[in-house]
């Protein structure tokens, strides 16, 4: 080809300001408050289409009430969708947060904490207002919770001649009985075999992957290799799986295809059972005590609003509708969600007795760790369950690792 | 682009029609353009293309270098100053120090090796073979045949995935067509084993489930016998996949390399007494080289960025032995929220591929 050298060096200097222009102009968009439009969108991920159509309706009914038109947009991938709205300077006004997530947004920056701004506040379980509180201020009010339970089986606890006095309330006696109904390639008691299921041992022996405060590591506790030490008994022996191993995606799927016959599972396996196996006799029950007495893990969403948001008033008006005791009846109601008011405690457990284990245990659980970073050393974790239940790993080990990696994460 | 003036294909095509040499109609006369005038036009006609190629791919290529030196949340503008500005650290700790990080991303390349060591033969093997297949002049409804092994390359790679999880379910169709055969089947997506040390404990070599004492070096900050683990049986499962899925496009690219051959170098090979197969080895094999080269350097590079497959179907598990580089760089990003060491990693990657690739076509260069 030929050109000019003029031509040439003309066009490197037009290329040139061209890109600076672009990038200055991709920059520009970042940052900027944007005024308050006067309407509302509310980014959540959704469990399915009943909780999609619980949310549009109670979105429009405040709409109705308030005047402000509100928008709901379930997310297909909810943390990629508001990092990107984050990033952008332009987020769903209001969203749904997990734990484990949370204190990253807070600590950046993103979320308005409008805690103080909730009159009721106090009627919320402890266990999840932690959840939500980085610095001792809390960020945002829980929608939901669910809790680690134990799910039996109940056509196979009978065929075991087991009646009610059986349920296992400690470790051994779960040992017990999950020997009792092991019976060939059907095992007694299956957990996921992740870090949460790991995790809710190690809460009943007495330890956990960071101390209160969230702000030292304690991985290798004499506390957390005596609950790893009773998992890895108990899949030696072969009467605990994890469920992946007896080719179950879930726990509800291990205990509907009758591959185990009680398994550690949280209280979203009703639905799953409802629609999957619905000839499946079952029943929850609190999971039995560890030697650090009763525990277990707590699972939950809260409602963030965006600190960019220029509708802040109007947003934490419409969290107050939604998690006012009248609303959360509501999504109970319509997709099983557990109200987080101690008020409601009675009613969930009248209206839905068979959620009534999984409610309870919020009263002495802990929820997910909300480390930022901690979610790789989790990862990593989970990785090293996997090895101890293949035999190839030991609990020491795996302790150890994670001890390393958790310092890591929070700059020890 | 000197090349382009060379003379047009030998075979077929429409002969160029010639100006009638008559003397009563010239046509009008024209100023020629200028040099000047030419590279303007050349600049205009291109500027479109140009524009897009600097919004779309290189001012974002450019913004993520900057983020991998930062340390980013991935909740403000990057551009603000706001952010801690971290130099090489984000590639140090990638790279140099015993960090997770570090080992993840050594887990993700050992994984990727083993990926592209399957992958790539296997893709081009098949590639290669349904294209001789479907370019037979004998075959019956060759069209219908293009369309169907074309199929799974335009087929969403979403569906696909959760397609092949059923099959490879430990109840599902894969393990029922080994028990017909009567093997009894793993459990694909949960087996964590590699199958290069399933093959030496089945072979007596070693003891299964325990290092053997020659390979108890570390290097990379992971331990030697695990680098010798091969792919393990859930990460077959999904080379299968992405080698049946690729097939296709690549066997476009082999169909035109075949359909480029002249048919005259066939006839004259029959009349040397070429059997079949002396021709296949002997005039398209050699004629096929820069395809094949081609086919494997793309295959290559697709081979390092696998990431739909992975996100979709096993997020690493089981045990991170189908982790890849692609999809922790999105874990470390989204998960962690540690933007800058996602960029970096991006970077490394990137830098992964050009070495490669380099390597590769050095190696498939043309020789005299």
């Amino acid at each position: 080809m030929r050109s000019h050298p003029v031509g040439r060096v003309g066009a490197a200097a037009a290329a040139g300001t061209c890109l600076a222009l672009l990038l200055t102009a991709c920059g520009s968009g970042y940052g900027d408050t944007p005024e308050g439009d006067g309407a509302l969108t509310v980014l959540f991920g959704s469990s399915g289409e009943a909780e999609t159509a619980a949310v549009k309706a109670a979105l429009a009914a405040w709409s109705e009430e308030s005047g402000v038109p509100a928008e709901a947009i379930p997310a297909q991938d909810l943390v990629q969708q508001l990092r990107q709205g984050f990033a952008g300077g332009d987020p769903a006004d209001v969203f749904y947060v997990s734990p484990d997530l949370f204190q990253q947004y807070a600590e950046g920056g993103s979320l308005y904490p409008y805690g103080d701004q909730i009159e009721d506040v106090d009627d919320f379980y402890p266990a999840l207002r932690d959840s939500y509180t980085y610095e001792d201020e809390l960020y945002c009010v829980p929608k939901d919770y669910n809790t680690h339970a134990l799910v039996i089986n109940t056509d196979l606890w009978e065929e075991a001649g087991l009646g009610d006095d059986d349920i296992p309330t400690s470790w051994e006696e779960l040992a017990e009985t999950a020997e009792q109904l092991t019976e060939g390639d059907r095992v007694g008691f299956a957990l996921n075999g992740d870090y949460n299921s790991a995790g809710t041992f190690m809460l009943q022996a007495g330890g956990w992957f960071v101390n209160d405060d969230n702000t030292e590591a304690t991985g290798d506790t004499p506390e957390n290799l005596a609950a790893l030490d009773y998992l890895t008994t108990g899949l030696d022996e072969g009467y605990f799986s994890f469920v992946k191993d007896i080719d179950a995606q879930s726990g509800s799927e291990a205990l509907g295809r009758g591959r185990a016959a009680m398994v550690m599972d949280g209280g979203w396996v009703t639905g799953a059972f409802d629609n999957d196996y619905p000839e499946l006799n079952w029943r929850a029950v609190e999971l039995p005590e560890g030697p650090g007495g009763q525990a277990t893990t707590v699972f939950s969403n809260c409602w963030g609003i965006a600190e960019a948001s220029g509708d802040h008033e109007a947003a934490v008006d419409l969290v107050r509708y939604l998690t006012s005791p009248e609303q959360q009846q509501a999504f109970a109601e319509d997709f099983g969600a557990v109200p987080p008011r101690e008020s409601l405690a009675d009613w969930t457990a009248e209206t839905f007795p068979e959620k009534a284990a999984f409610a309870a245990g919020v009263d002495y659980a802990r929820g997910q760790v909300p480390v930022p970073g901690f979610m790789s050393v989790l990862n990593e974790f989970t990785t090293g369950m996997q090895g101890v239940a293949a035999g190839s790993a030991e609990p020491a080990d795996v302790l150890a690792q994670l001890q390393r990696d958790g310092e890591e994460a929070l700059g020890e | 682009m000197t090349e382009t003036r060379t003379a047009p294909p030998a075979g077929g095509g429409a002969p160029s029609p010639r100006p009638a040499r008559s003397g009563r109609l010239r046509p009008p006369r024209r100023r020629r353009p200028t040099g000047a005038e030419e590279t303007r036009a050349g600049w205009l006609l291109s500027a479109p293309a140009l524009l897009a190629l600097l919004l779309f791919l290189v001012a974002p290529v450019l913004m993520a270098l900057w983020v991998s030196f930062l340390d980013w949340n991935g909740q403000s503008n990057p551009f603000d100053g706001d952010q801690e500005f971290v130099g090489a650290d984000n590639y140090r700790r990638l790279l140099a120090e015993d960090t997770l990080l570090h080992r993840d991303f050594m887990v993700s390349v050992r994984n990727t090796v083993y990926f592209v060591a399957l992958n790539v033969p296997a893709v081009t093997a098949l590639a290669f073979a349904l294209a001789l297949v479907v370019n037979q002049r004998i075959l019956k409804g060759r069209g219908f045949f293009r369309t169907v092994f074309y199929f799974p390359s335009i087929t969403s790679s979403v569906a696909v995935s959760i397609v092949f999880l059923f099959l490879f379910q430990g109840s599902g169709a894969v393990n029922g067509l080994l028990a017909l055969a009567g093997v009894d089947g793993p459990n694909w997506f949960t087996d964590s084993r590699g199958v290069l040390h399933i093959l030496m404990a089945a072979l007596g070599l070693t003891e299964p489930g325990r290092t053997p004492e020659w390979a108890g070096g570390t290097l990379g900050g992971l331990p030697l016998w695990e680098w010798l683990s091969g792919p393990s049986v859930a990460m077959c499962a999904i080379i299968a996949l992405t080698t049946w899925a690729s097939s296709g496009t690549f066997m476009l690219f082999f169909l035109a390399g075949l359909q480029n051959i002249p048919a005259s170098v066939y006839e004259a090979a029959m009349i040397d007494g070429a059997s079949a197969w002396q021709r296949f080895r002997y005039v398209t094999l050699p004629l096929m080289r820069r395809s094949v080269t081609l086919v494997m350097t793309l295959a290559l590079i697709a081979s390092w960025q696998v990431f739909d497959q992975v996100y979709i179907m096993s997020q690493g598990s089981p045990a991170k032995t189908t982790l890849t580089p692609a999809y922790l760089s999105y874990a470390r990003s989204f998960g962690d929220g540690q933007f800058g060491a996602g960029a970096a990693m991006a970077f490394v990657l990137f830098a992964i591929i050009v070495v490669l690739t380099v390597v590769q076509r050095w190696i498939g260069r043309e020789r005299d």
